[in-house]
């Protein structure tokens, strides 16, 4: 019995890692999109922009599609019951997820309807990251739950303050993301002005940040003693104070690892005041979803582990040998 | 409409929908490695000319086939969370792999293709061109394992609770339909492309338009027009037989096969009259029986061996296999016909020929399509052939009223897609390859 508690465990942390690596990379393309009419000023601009994404954005989306895989195989309890009880708004992010990818393209070569592209662009990224941070709050914050394991509530349970300061949070972190990533890869005024929206957004950050922290601290009576936690605010809080210095001396790359950093942090918290449960049930504990009682067996585990720990090291390899062909500033002509 | 069908017609349109860009993907890299391979041989303009076309055709539907495809993905937990919760063990691993060993390849070196020529070597730009075409097709593999397991499940134990748990994560990769449908599907793929590019190369010639690329790319397209086809024959009969061995009652649906006997027709064209248990139509007497093992005797079983609430519904499944298998037999004879012209020199002068290329563009489309849905719900009433049935896989919280919404949302959400897709390929099409 012990066993299986080692792998149920372990894909605990491999999911949160998969979710992490969605959060970061896909972030900063999330958060570019969300950021578009305020840091881009010009048609010329926005092209900057957007192709500062362009060769990459595919590959960040497949860590959302290989974190569902995951989550599908390791608890697929945790999954039916998520993504069946959210109905309307997984098909609402689904909806946001296929506006937000064509419009790149669409924008780019159908010229009449460009700025109705761009809107979409900007909208579905927003409504993306808002939703996926409501849904990671009411897992966390507990939604009612059957005997069955299924959900008994309806998108407007969802719709609590708990879980939508979970939206907040997390469309401000991917906001930072999107900014820093934008000084990373512009040059003159437009780099100017995302060093500005930089040192705005970190300011933000900190302030949904410090909410975030004291109302889990409030919420969940065990988090007093929870040194997990505090090692994650603490993480969270250095690295977005360093943002400051960094915008301070004109650094163009470290606001991003920062940003970053700063992000990891956040899901540190959420681990340390969610672990084991996937989803909480807020209306008797005893029917909450948790790595032990959601999982797939021993043997689904083991060769998961294998595709896992063979597979993801590969990929990160050839992630960071693509991301190196495209290192340096994007230019407004770069689409093929 | 009750909740099921609805959440059943929701996931035949947006499959459907789905599977019409993946199919365009696989042979458009395999065409593009080709000629990035030639171009890199031969150092010949024209071959890197077709590649940057194509690359920007692939760009689009890649991007359509991903934004779409994350629905899939997503349906199962959304509207068959009955289904996941039974099948987590196996299923749940084969998407994840996907994601794992296959997609992150495909769309990370998409990024090289479509944004790095110049940026890269001619060799690194080659080897993602290499990757593309590997990773989809790994890609394409690991999602016909999940549906074939679905058809011919193995490897797996019943646990104590009667759950379907993994017993033998090889034996359930490789059950025994995987790498004859695989086949099939890949092929299916390949032959949409050639068709595609034989299609709009064709049209460059009749009009005179980019010269000796054209008339490269028309060659290319073609040769693989002939080809492809032809191979797709071999492995459709070869998927026939297995069909035949493993889900007997699919097949005799696909071929409105109702009594078991030696010596069983075979129908070009007809229909089932499922009450009177007759087809009416054109057929080859013994022929089924022929092309099953090539003994005129041989016994094929009829539907009426099975229970009749296990039978699909007969004369769709018949008419929607007949319509693949017509396609097919036409495209192996304009296959043909194409590079008997090309043979003969004749083909860059044959405008009848080159006017009716473009138009052929949709009949590999047809093909999969009814192909796929032959598949599909020929397999019905089972989601897991003969474990587990399509009315026990739906979600239980989700109403008919949350789908109607979804559904027809999508429908609304796919139109304009399909739209501004058809737009946007035909513009690239005609400003063609940089002159």
């Amino acid at each position: 019995m012990e066993y299986i508690q080692n792998y149920q465990t372990l894909w605990f942390f491999l999911i949160l890692i998969l979710f992490i690596g969605y959060s970061v990379l896909d972030g900063f393309d999330l958060g570019i999109g969300a950021l578009l009419p305020f840091l881009g000023k010009s048609r010329e601009e926005k092209d900057i922009l957007i192709n500062s994404i362009g060769p990459v954005w595919d590959g960040n989306e497949v860590w959302l599609i290989t974190g569902g895989g995951a989550l599908f195989a390791a608890f697929p309890h945790a999954y039916a019951t998520a993504f069946s009880g959210f109905y309307l708004a997984m098909m609402l992010v689904l909806f946001a997820l296929i506006f937000r990818a064509v419009s790149m393209e669409f924008r780019a070569y159908d010229e009449p309807r460009a700025l109705i592209w761009e809107k979409a662009f900007i909208a579905g990224s927003a409504l993306a990251t808002v939703l996926f941070g409501v849904a990671l709050g009411n897992v966390i914050y507990g939604v009612p739950l059957d005997d069955q394991m299924e959900f008994t509530g309806n998108f407007f349970t969802l719709l609590r303050p708990v879980p939508l300061l979970f939206g907040i949070t997390g469309l401000a972190a991917v906001l930072l993301q999107g900014a820093t990533y934008a000084v990373m890869k512009t040059e003159g005024e437009l780099q100017k002005r995302s060093f500005r929206a930089v040192g705005i957004l970190t300011v933000v950050n900190i302030v949904t940040a410090v909410i975030y922290f004291f109302t889990l601290v409030v919420t969940f009576d065990d988090m007093v003693t929870n040194w997990v936690f505090y090692l994650g605010v603490l993480f969270t809080m250095l690295w977005l104070s360093a943002i400051f210095f960094s915008v301070r001396h004109q650094n163009e790359s470290a606001p991003f690892w920062e940003s970053s950093f700063a992000l990891m942090g956040l899901w540190l918290v959420a681990a340390a005041v969610h672990f084991p449960n996937l989803i909480k049930a807020d209306n008797d504990p005893l029917l909450s979803l948790t790595i032990y009682n959601s999982s797939t067996g021993l043997q689904t585990l083991k060769v998961m582990s294998v595709i896992a720990l063979v597979g993801m090291p590969m990929v990160l390899a050839y992630t960071i040998f693509v991301y190196r062909i495209f290192k340096g500033k994007a230019k407004a002509s770069m689409h093929y | 409409m009750s909740a099921l069908f609805l959440a059943r017609l929701q996931f035949a349109f947006t499959i459907c929908f789905h599977f019409l860009f993946p199919a365009m993907t696989l042979g458009t890299a395999l065409i593009i490695l080709i000629s990035e391979s030639l171009y890199l041989i031969k150092k010949d303009e024209a071959y890197k000319k077709i590649t940057d076309f194509l690359v920007k055709l692939l760009g689009l539907i890649f991007v359509v086939g991903a934004a779409t495809g994350i629905v899939m993905e997503f349906s199962f937990g959304t509207n068959w969370s009955g289904y996941s919760r039974a099948v987590g063990d196996i299923f749940g691993p084969i998407l994840a792999a996907e994601g794992v060993i296959a997609f992150f390849l495909e769309s990370v070196f998409l990024g090289v293709l479509l944004y790095g020529r110049g940026k890269t070597s001619p060799g690194v730009y080659w080897l993602s061109a290499l990757l593309v075409f590997i990773g989809g097709h790994l890609s394409a593999f690991w999602i016909v394992v999940a549906n074939s397991w679905m058809q011919t499940p193995a490897g797996y134990v019943i646990g104590e609770s009667g759950k379907i748990i993994l017993g033998n994560f090889a034996d359930a990769v490789f059950n025994p339909s995987t790498v004859v449908r695989y086949v099939h599907t890949i092929l299916a793929s390949w032959v949409t492309s050639a068709v595609m590019v034989a299609g709009i190369a064709g049209y460059y010639v009749r009009k005179g338009l980019h010269g000796q690329t054209a008339r490269t790319m028309l060659k290319v397209g073609i040769i693989l027009f002939a080809l492809t086809p032809l191979l797709q024959l071999g492995a459709g009969h070869a998927h026939a037989v297995k069909v035949i061995n493993m889900q007997p009652e699919k097949a005799a649906a696909m071929e409105g096969h109702f009594n078991t006997m030696k010596g069983a027709p075979i129908y070009a064209l007809g229909y089932v009259d499922v009450e009177n248990q007759k087809t009416y139509g054109i057929y080859i007497p013994r022929g089924l029986s022929f092309l099953y093992n090539f003994d005129w005797n041989s016994e094929i079983k009829g539907l009426n061996d099975y229970p009749r609430e296990d039978w699909p519904p007969v004369n769709f499944v018949f008419q929607v296999y007949h319509i693949m298998v017509g396609a097919g037999a036409l495209m192996i004879a304009l296959g043909l016909l194409g590079a008997y012209l090309l043979w003969r020199g004749k083909l860059y002068e044959n405008r009848k020929y080159l006017f009716i290329l473009p138009f052929l563009i949709p009949l590999p489309h047809i093909a999969h399509e009814t192909g796929w849905i032959a598949a599909e719900v020929g397999r019905q009433p089972w989601i897991i052939y003969k474990l587990m049935k399509t009315s026990q896989s739906a979600s239980v919280v989700v109403s008919a009223g949350e789908i109607t919404f979804s559904l027809v949302m999508f429908a609304l959400i796919y139109l304009l897609l399909a739209v501004i897709f058809l737009k946007i390929f035909i513009k690239i099409v005609q400003k063609g390859p940089a002159a």
